[in-house]
């Protein structure tokens, strides 16, 4: 009996103990703090390695309000190096609270979304939140395709929207904030229509995408969802068509900054990484790898996203203070009329 | 002086009482400690304590609670006796099938449960929450229920005592302690929910959980986070001190017997029951079945396309690690979860069991204490490490070991619910004859009962496991992309776009059940009685 007991807690360890494996291996180490949405090819990763000796750790901390808000939490103790992932929703916040350190990268592009002259946060990768449409659900019911906010307002797009909650999804936010530019004070009405029009209030993305929208393998009842400017680049079909098209006019920025932590252990190297970031390698790898657009100005998109999802060409903005002053108001507003 | 228990002397228990404790202390108590106080310094706790919607909150997180709560002991009941009251085949099979939904990820369940019922809202939650916990009620209950003795049943009947009659009369009444007890886990576990009721209700239906994540991840408003976490551990420590005065009832001695003396076949209107047990276990199938459907088909018809993908990276490589290397971190980090809280649980019920045969006072609020973990915000533990950890040597925050450490965290109480009982239901006698023959107090318990307590430390090892494989909180808060286990793998592919992800994620949550049905069926071949959660 007993030995039976010993025999069964041995296999256990034997089958994956991993207790004191947590070795570091020698090199330079440099600790990327980011959100969960960030990805990047081994072969890029690895070719910096070479070059540099440097090793890229890479820690994802939630999405890019939870990254903010650990960042702020931890800064006299900081959690990493180098940060990658503060949108123009949040970097105010950080920027108020001194995580950054400034560090300016030489390459044609980022400049255009700085938030202020100090050169604490470079712009790494813009994605534009947009809502997408299915066409050929829209077409089964004789409907046209929406081409902008307002359209959604009238009679024969009534429940057919299908989106995020501004409260618990940075998709839904930003949409609530592209009304907001579109509209200025009439962005309450804008919204009393939408709520009477039928739309849908989902928690996250992957509800409102994966299951609500028909244009997802989900094949969901809704065929208009808020979703991201790239997102028809992954819904191909067997011809490499999309089968699912952004609606350009529809769009707010999201920009994602990276920069160098205050009291950074490795504030060299962590230099190193913030170039590589900005890359040629890095920023032609960005669209496939996070569904987002480089910033550099001299890196071509992928043919797949020059057919399906070109980078909207005027999207709207609202300037980070705006966003930081007003954001926690804004959606209780926002809450006020459609869950009210 | 009562006669001293033949146990470990005094310093030898606070030695070993100082292993668990110190786990608690540094790894729980601290990080909660200090989170709360930076909350409490920023000020303004009273405030937020005083608003309405602060006291909706808690009302809708104590209804929601006590709906699903009542709704899983509803259901759990026949199933405990299916399983303990008849001997018919397929048990084993059953008391395999209603563990699975305790692993499944709540993101999972969560969409399940929005298919299955579009506009359920309040419903919704009761019935994922219900879900999860049913196996708990059922497999507590029947825990007992094996082994009450069948005679007084009899009796009643013989007296003329319809089957309903002496159900409510001999059979409920000495059920009640299991009930109680589990129906205390069971509300704690629905209260600190968190998945499913963040999907299913969204932003309209929060409960205390999902507004301490909301306030501290997205707003950084430890204040408000602060005053909300006071609250749910109000409410915790409430449901705990129920659980343990249910449980102290359950110790007064019931006159126990065998399985084989009390399982029959069904007669009459027993059917009925057997009935409604069976229903109820293809109702728990329902969402279990959805996902496994959902994993095979695809745009062009059925497809094993999500479970090839799972040797790789997802579409485009939405994941760091392969499928099959988050199933080996699953696998490795459940493990060493296990077998720290197996040595932590082990510990922790040996000096509550001493302490306890020694009439010490105050061991229920050790016992208390060891719960705590089940019934904290994930987010503020984890938010916890962030504010303290870096003062240890090697700034554990970011470290692959914290994973595990924190799975041991909320498996170390469910090793001790299982261990506790066993501890305690060994004789007295038993031990003092070993003494007196000589034997000193670690003979004692080498001798009388480790071999007695052998099998359900296997039991409490495989439960530990199966909670471990499960656990999303804390470890998709932990987890770094190259240490991602199955769980959050499965989140985070749902979490991208493109067909191929989300089959493969399907995929994952198939394999997450079969490598949990095959776990437990293993220990089910052992069978022990499960303990009194």
């Amino acid at each position: 009996m007993r030995f039976r007991v010993l025999t069964v807690v041995l296999a256990m360890a034997l089958a994956g103990c991993s207790v004191g494996t947590t070795s570091d291996d020698q090199g330079k180490r440099v600790v990327l703090v980011t959100h969960d949405s960030f990805a990047m090819s081994k072969d890029v990763l690895a070719a910096f390695t070479r070059k540099t000796g440097i090793t890229i750790d890479v820690r994802k901390l939630g999405d890019a309000g939870a990254l903010t808000n650990q960042l702020v939490l931890t800064k006299g103790s900081p959690i990493g190096d180098v940060a990658f992932g503060v949108d123009n929703t949040f970097a105010s916040r950080a920027l108020d609270e001194d995580v950054f350190v400034p560090y300016q990268v030489e390459v044609n592009g980022p400049a255009e979304y700085n938030i202020d002259n100090t050169n604490r946060l470079t712009a790494v990768d813009l994605g534009d939140v947009c809502l997408n449409v299915d066409p050929a659900a829209l077409s089964a019911k004789g409907v046209p395709e929406p081409t902008s906010y307002a359209d959604l307002t009238k009679p024969e797009y009534k429940d057919l929207l299908v989106m995020e909650d501004p409260a618990t999804s940075s998709p839904g936010l930003a949409y609530l904030l592209g009304t907001i530019a579109k509209f200025g004070d009439g962005w309450q009405d804008y919204w009393r229509a939408l709520k009477a029009n039928g739309v849908q209030v989902v928690s996250g993305w992957e509800e409102a995408y994966t299951q609500a929208f028909s244009g997802s393998s989900g094949k969901g009842p809704r065929p208009i969802v808020v979703s991201y400017a790239s997102s028809p680049s992954a819904e191909l079909d067997d011809k490499g068509n999309p089968r699912t098209k952004a609606v350009l006019d529809t769009c707010f920025r999201q920009v994602e900054y990276a920069g160098i932590l205050n009291n950074a252990k490795h504030p060299e190297d962590a230099e190193k990484v913030m170039d590589f970031l900005l890359s040629a390698e890095f920023q032609s790898q960005v669209p496939e790898q996070m569904y987002v657009y480089p910033t550099r100005k001299d890196v071509t998109l992928p043919e797949a996203w020059q057919k399906a999802a070109p980078l909207p060409t005027a999207p709207a903005e609202l300037p980070a203070k705006d966003i930081q002053q007003n954001r926690e108001r804004w959606i209780s507003e926002w809450r006020g009329i459609v869950q009210g | 002086m009562a006669r001293h228990s033949p146990g470990l002397k005094p310093r030898g228990l606070a030695l070993i009482a100082l292993v668990p404790l110190g786990f608690l202390a540094v790894f729980f108590v601290w990080p909660v400690v200090a989170i709360l106080r930076l909350g409490l310094d920023e000020g303004g706790v009273l405030a937020t304590l005083g608003t309405a919607e602060v006291w909706r909150l808690v009302g809708f997180t104590v209804a929601q609670a006590a709906g699903a709560t009542a709704v899983a002991v509803v259901a759990g009941l026949p199933v405990a006796f299916l399983l303990a009251r008849t001997n018919l085949p397929g048990l084993g099979l059953i008391r395999v099938i209603i563990l699975v939904p305790f692993v499944l990820p709540s993101v999972v369940v969560g969409l399940a449960f929005r298919t299955l019922l579009p506009d359920g809202g309040v419903w919704a939650i009761v019935l994922a929450n219900a879900f999860f916990n049913v196996a708990v009620v059922a497999r507590t209950v029947a825990g007992l229920w094996t082994h009450l003795d069948r005679r007084a049943e009899d009796a009643a009947r013989a007296l003329g005592a319809s089957r309903l009659r002496t159900f409510t009369n001999v059979t409920l009444p000495a059920l009640a302690p299991a009930i109680g007890s589990a129906a205390a886990v069971v509300f704690l576990f629905c209260a600190t929910s968190f998945g499913v009721v963040l999907i299913l209700g969204g932003a309209r239906l929060r409960t205390l959980e999902t507004e301490i994540y909301l306030r501290t991840v997205e707003l950084l408003d430890l204040s408000g986070a602060a005053a909300l976490s006071l609250l749910q551990l109000g409410a915790v420590l409430a449901a705990l001190s129920i659980g343990a005065i249910m449980r102290r009832r359950r110790e007064t001695a019931l006159r126990l017997r065998g399985k084989a003396e009390s399982a029959r076949r069904p007669a009459g209107g027993e059917w009925a029951v057997v009935v409604l047990a069976v229903l109820v276990v293809v109702l728990l199938l329902v969402p279990i079945v959805s996902l496994v459907v959902r994993s095979l088909s695809t745009a062009d018809g059925w497809r094993l396309d999500g479970y090839r993908a799972l040797t790789g990276f997802g579409y485009e490589g939405s994941l760091e690690i392969s499928g099959l290397d988050a199933v080996r971190n699953s696998l490795a980090a459940a493990t060493d979860a296990t077998l720290i809280a197996v040595t932590l649980g082990t510990m922790a019920s040996v000096v509550l069991v001493s302490l306890a045969r020694n009439k010490v006072r105050y061991v229920e609020v050790i016992d208390t204490a060891f719960m705590l973990p089940l019934g904290v915000s994930a987010v503020t533990v984890g938010f916890g490490y962030l504010v303290t950890l870096d003062l240890l040597p090697g700034d554990l925050r970011t470290s692959a070991a914290l994973v595990p450490l924190a799975q041991a965290l909320v498996v170390t109480p469910l090793v001790i619910r299982i261990m506790l009982p066993v501890l305690r239901s060994i004789d007295e006698r038993l031990r003092q004859a070993a003494a007196s023959l000589g034997a000193s107090p670690w003979r004692v318990w080498r001798e009388v009962d480790v071999p007695m307590a052998g099998r359900s430390l296997l039991t409490a090892a495989a439960f530990g496991y199966v909670v471990a494989l499960g656990e999303f909180g804390a470890t998709s808060f932990l987890a770094r992309p190259d240490t991602a286990t199955l769980p959050v793998a499965i989140a985070r592919l749902i979490s991208r776009p493109g067909e191929l992800n989300n089959q493969m994620a399907y995929a994952a949550c198939t394999l997450l059940v079969l490598v949990t049905v095959a776990v437990v069926a293993i220990v089910e071949r052992v069978r022990v009685p499960v303990g009194e959660f």
